[in-house]
């Protein structure tokens, strides 16, 4: 069907339709989300089949120092230049769902620039690419299930889920916890974006106290005086299957 | 309480693919296998930004605790691979077959697959055609026959095909584990 005026979808549409859906979902997103548009053909129906964890389930991948650089963690620094935009140090930590510390696990990182550009040929909106500034980053958590990263503000940048949408700044994480059934891909926000209420994407998470666990505190005890802002990030994973063994 | 998950999106090659990433052994290995398949949407058609994961017991029906996923060494056998799916939604890991980690159960590649327009990771299992024990087992022997299709690859040549359904006909079966809230 060719684009007419009445096919395209304003933000206002998108407005009543997330509206509708409002704490329909739990704790984790809709998968099943008609707002945020690509999730239409790409959403399982049937329900998921609960399984008991066997084998390599009950264990997650191995990460060492062989694997990550300490210096991957900081994100200013892997370029000749200075990046431009606000440097902030991102830090919190990774506990499962018994409140133990993930120790010594892998935590990856990629985002968008502070003009709201990912360093990727699939983002062509016109906004500049920083030379100095990729956007991706590592560590491997602390014996407390600490990480840190040096790294810049992102920018909000347009999408093409509707007539002028935008995404709220944020950072995407990886993390991986004790065993693999605790795998968890998510996003981090910045605390009092306006572009919340209209992001489908944070909105997919329709419980409002679930939603919270996504965005990030202001910590001045993180900042460096002339240096960087700072932000807090605690993530739970889900609990283990497996009964731990404390390292000796 | 237990942190959101939120899409990979459509930028995720910046942050998680790495080289090597596909190839648990070296495709020169002598026991290597190919496991490979496409991820279709609900119209049938290839997702090519998908991105899966695989984590697996060796040969040996033990399950590796070894570091060095990442920059790989050619030699140790990690069980973990990661590979994003190609403009035509095809994956391809160049890996060794699991064994049983326990006796009488059934080897199985645990798969978890991530995507842009996927809200949240899904986990499933890709299980090696070995009829006997695939019977018996009492949780695919719980599941309709034609879902249970859907997680028991087909033997090839040089490996193993697993095509992945996210929606519709064939749908894959996707599991959810007991401490986790949906």
């Amino acid at each position: 069907m060719p684009p007419s005026v009445t096919s395209v979808t304003t933000q206002a549409d998108i407005d009543r339709e997330i509206g509708a859906l409002r704490a329909t979902g739990g704790p984790q997103p809709r998968l099943d989300y008609p707002p945020y548009r690509s999730s239409t053909l790409r959403h399982p129906t049937q329900s998921p089949v609960l399984a008991d964890p066997e084998g390599a389930e009950l264990w997650a991948p191995c990460f060492g120092r062989q694997d990550v650089a300490d210096d991957e963690a900081d994100l200013t620094i892997q370029h000749a230049g200075e990046p431009q935009g606000s440097r902030i140090v991102v830090a919190g930590r990774v506990t499962d769902g018994d409140g133990r510390p993930v120790r010594n696990q892998l935590v990856e990182i990629w985002q968008a620039n502070a003009a709201g550009r990912y360093w990727h040929q699939r983002d062509q909106h016109p906004a500049p690419l920083d030379p100095n500034f990729t956007g991706a980053g590592r560590c491997l958590t602390d014996d407390d299930g600490g990480y840190r990263f040096t790294t810049i503000q992102p920018g909000p940048y347009p999408w093409r889920n509707h007539l002028n949408a935008w995404r709220p700044a944020h950072i995407h994480f990886s993390l991986f916890g004790t065993d693999f059934t605790q795998r968890l891909i998510t996003q981090m926000y910045f605390p009092g974006d306006p572009l919340f209420d209209l992001d489908p994407i944070l909105q997919s998470v329709t419980d409002p106290k679930a939603r919270e666990l996504l965005i990030a505190g202001y910590d001045h005890s993180l900042t460096a005086p002339e240096f960087s802002l700072g932000y807090r990030w605690d993530i739970v994973l889900t609990g283990t299957h497996r009964t731990p063994v404390e390292a000796s | 309480m237990t942190a959101p998950g939120q899409t990979v999106g459509p930028f995720f090659h910046l942050g998680l693919p790495y080289a090597g990433g596909p190839d648990l052994v070296p495709p020169g290995h002598p026991d290597a296998i190919r496991l490979h398949g496409r991820v279709l949407d609900g119209d049938g058609i290839g997702v090519p930004d998908a991105l899966l994961e695989l984590w697996q017991a060796g040969p040996d029906g033990n399950v590796p605790q070894s570091a060095g996923s990442i920059h790989r060494d050619g030699w140790t056998f990690t069980g973990f691979g990661r590979a994003a799916t190609d403009a035509d939604g095809h994956y391809t890991f160049t890996t060794v077959e699991p064994a049983a980690t326990d006796p009488g159960r059934p080897a199985f590649f645990a798969v978890t697959v991530f995507a842009r327009g996927l809200l949240d990771r899904l986990f499933t299992r890709a299980y090696p055609p070995a009829a006997e024990v695939l019977e018996d087992d009492p949780f695919l022997s719980a599941l309709p026959a034609g879902r249970r299709a859907t997680l028991i690859t087909t033997r090839e040549d040089r490996g193993l095909r697993f095509d992945i359904r996210l929606q519709g006909d064939g749908e894959t079966v996707f599991l959810t584990y007991p401490r986790q809230a949906t």
